[in-house]
């Protein structure tokens, strides 16, 4: 890493961490001024001593957290992408399920959580589908409309080269889809968390989702705000790793300023 | 010397008489087989719904080895006639008769090699895997179809741009990646529309070059499609004129220049007398400023 890009991240990242400490000392400041109960309002110093006390129990209700949401994510992933190319490759499928994957996104879907909990009980099922139910929209539509923007003269050319309509999806439209399927990745990874959560408050044994309707229920409001912590670690690490992927996957886009007409 | 057996007159310089041009609007004569053969093709266009003709009963051969360019204004038609050959379109009326034989649409796709305005590149692929493009079509293996791409790059003077993304490259190398996909592909006829038509004046003329230099070594039949008279003439052995909206045939020029051609000929008395009876039927000059 080159001085100047070595800036230009610290550039980036510098602003909204700063923002953050200051809110935090404000937030510090206001506790000890009020002089506000535990209970109420804990402050940052107390919300990080038992994130840091209660580390082991944090840990393991993460993991079964984390477990959840990344088999949710992988059922979104392969039923969304499999669903966008039969919706992309069938006339019949595109008329009948496009217009129901569209309006379904209007669907609160966390709302279904208790059905989930009826039908699939107490343990990881019914968190892992409620985390892909939500997941999946995102990355269906993004990678339909990712498939359905590739370029017209270029599948011509393709065409005059013999290719089949196989082929033409294997060369074009496949790897034309890639950036809009990470973009849609990108949101369904920020509320995949979201899913597993809604699914533990609904019912569960473990988890951080159950950690905080437990820590609620006791005033430990200090161990509420430690799993907020830890959730939002999880998501933007989560967020993260996707961005990684998506550099190494699609390694042509960081030449690709001033592309197209 | 992809020209030579082609137009009887072909180093018959000076000596041609109009006459003698305009023998045939099809064909130069006496020629062997035609590697494509157009014959009465019409073809119209749908726009909002009106119907409008592009093309009338047009005649045209290419034949082995030839060069032919088509010229002509906007709307004559060009591009549309290049994609019927290509198979993309059927025509509305007329028969497309390529390698001696006759095809639908369909089964056109294929059997000849297609570069259009825009290089068309694929943004994720390299440069060489971009080329390679229609052999791995084809069905060769990935690795050797990029071997042999890489060796076309290093035999047409593109070599150390192997590996690079088209974002990396300028529109005059887009352009000659794209022209090397098209010869890879390995058909004996390939079709150019406009293939300079997005650069600049500079960059289109080291373009030409080059591309004269690798027809030099590379005979194969080429249909051009250009709005660039110094283009036509200097790149093809015969220069075809379409008239305005619909497109017919109204005169062949053959271009008696020696193979193989370089830039400075230009400035030559064949090159400026096709130059100038060109320009007259595009009707840009008067008819008689030439003699």
């Amino acid at each position: 890493m080159t001085g100047r890009t070595l800036w230009r991240h610290t550039g980036r990242w510098l602003p909204p961490l700063l923002l953050l400490l200051g809110l935090a000392v404000a937030w510090q400041i206001w506790v000890e001024v009020r002089n506000t109960p535990d209970w109420y309002l804990p402050a940052p110093s107390q919300v990080i001593r038992t994130l840091w006390e209660d580390r082991s129990s944090l840990a393991r209700n993460a993991w079964v957290t984390l477990e959840e949401v990344v088999a949710g994510l992988a059922v979104a992933i392969v039923a969304g992408v499999a669903m966008a190319i039969g919706i992309h490759a069938s006339r019949i499928l595109e008329r009948a399920a496009w217009p129901l994957v569209i309006a379904s996104q209007a669907i609160p879907v966390v709302a279904l959580a208790p059905l989930l909990l009826i039908w699939f009980g107490h343990g990881l099922a019914p968190k892992v589908i409620m985390t892909a139910l939500i997941a999946f929209f995102p990355i269906t539509v993004a990678t339909v409309d990712g498939l359905r923007s590739a370029d017209r003269e270029t599948l011509d050319l393709l065409r005059t080269m013999g290719a089949s309509r196989f082929q033409r999806f294997l060369i074009v439209q496949a790897p034309g889809a890639m950036p809009a399927f990470f973009s849609g990745l990108k949101v369904a990874v920020s509320v995949a968390v979201i899913g597993a959560v809604i699914g533990e408050f609904v019912g569960s044994d473990s988890g951080l989702g159950h950690a905080i309707v437990l820590a609620n229920a006791s005033l430990r409001t200090d161990y509420v705000f430690a799993c907020v912590v830890v959730l939002s670690v999880m998501a933007i690490t989560l967020f993260g790793i996707v961005l990684l992927i998506e550099r190494l996957a699609m390694p042509w886009r960081r030449f690709q300023v001033e592309e197209r007409e | 010397m992809v020209a030579s057996g082609w137009i009887p007159t072909a180093y018959n310089r000076g000596g041609h008489q109009r006459a003698e041009r305009e023998r045939s609007l099809a064909s130069a004569p006496g020629q062997p087989k035609p590697i494509l053969s157009i014959r009465d093709l019409s073809a119209t266009y749908a726009e909002q719904g009106a119907i409008l003709p592009v093309l009338d009963r047009v005649d045209l051969d290419v034949g082995e080895g030839e060069f032919v360019a088509l010229i002509g204004p906007s709307g004559s038609g060009k591009s549309t006639l290049l994609d019927i050959v290509a198979g993309l379109i059927e025509p509305d009326r007329g028969e497309i008769r390529l390698f001696g034989e006759i095809h639908a649409a369909e089964r056109r796709l294929g059997r000849s090699a297609y570069m259009q305005q825009r290089d068309l590149l694929l943004p994720w692929r390299t440069a060489v895997a971009n080329a390679a493009l229609a052999l791995e079509v084809k069905g060769v293996d990935r690795r050797t179809a990029r071997d042999q791409a890489t060796q076309r790059f290093i035999d047409l003077g593109l070599q150390g741009f192997e590996t690079v993304y088209p974002a990396q490259l300028s529109g005059g190398m887009r352009q000659r990646v794209a022209f090397v996909r098209t010869m890879l592909g390995g058909q004996r006829l390939i079709l150019l529309d406009e293939p300079f038509g997005s650069l600049d004046a500079l960059t289109r003329a080291s373009a030409q070059d080059w591309l004269l230099d690798v027809l030099s070594r590379d005979q194969r039949s080429a249909l051009l499609v250009t709005h660039d008279v110094d283009e036509a003439i200097l790149l093809a052995d015969r220069v075809v004129v379409l008239s305005g909206r619909p497109g017919r045939v109204i005169h062949q020029e053959p271009v008696v220049l020696p193979r193989p051609r370089t830039r400075d000929m230009i400035a030559s008395a064949a090159f400026v007398a096709a130059r100038i009876r060109l320009l007259e039927q595009l009707g840009l000059v008067h008819a008689g400023a030439g003699s």
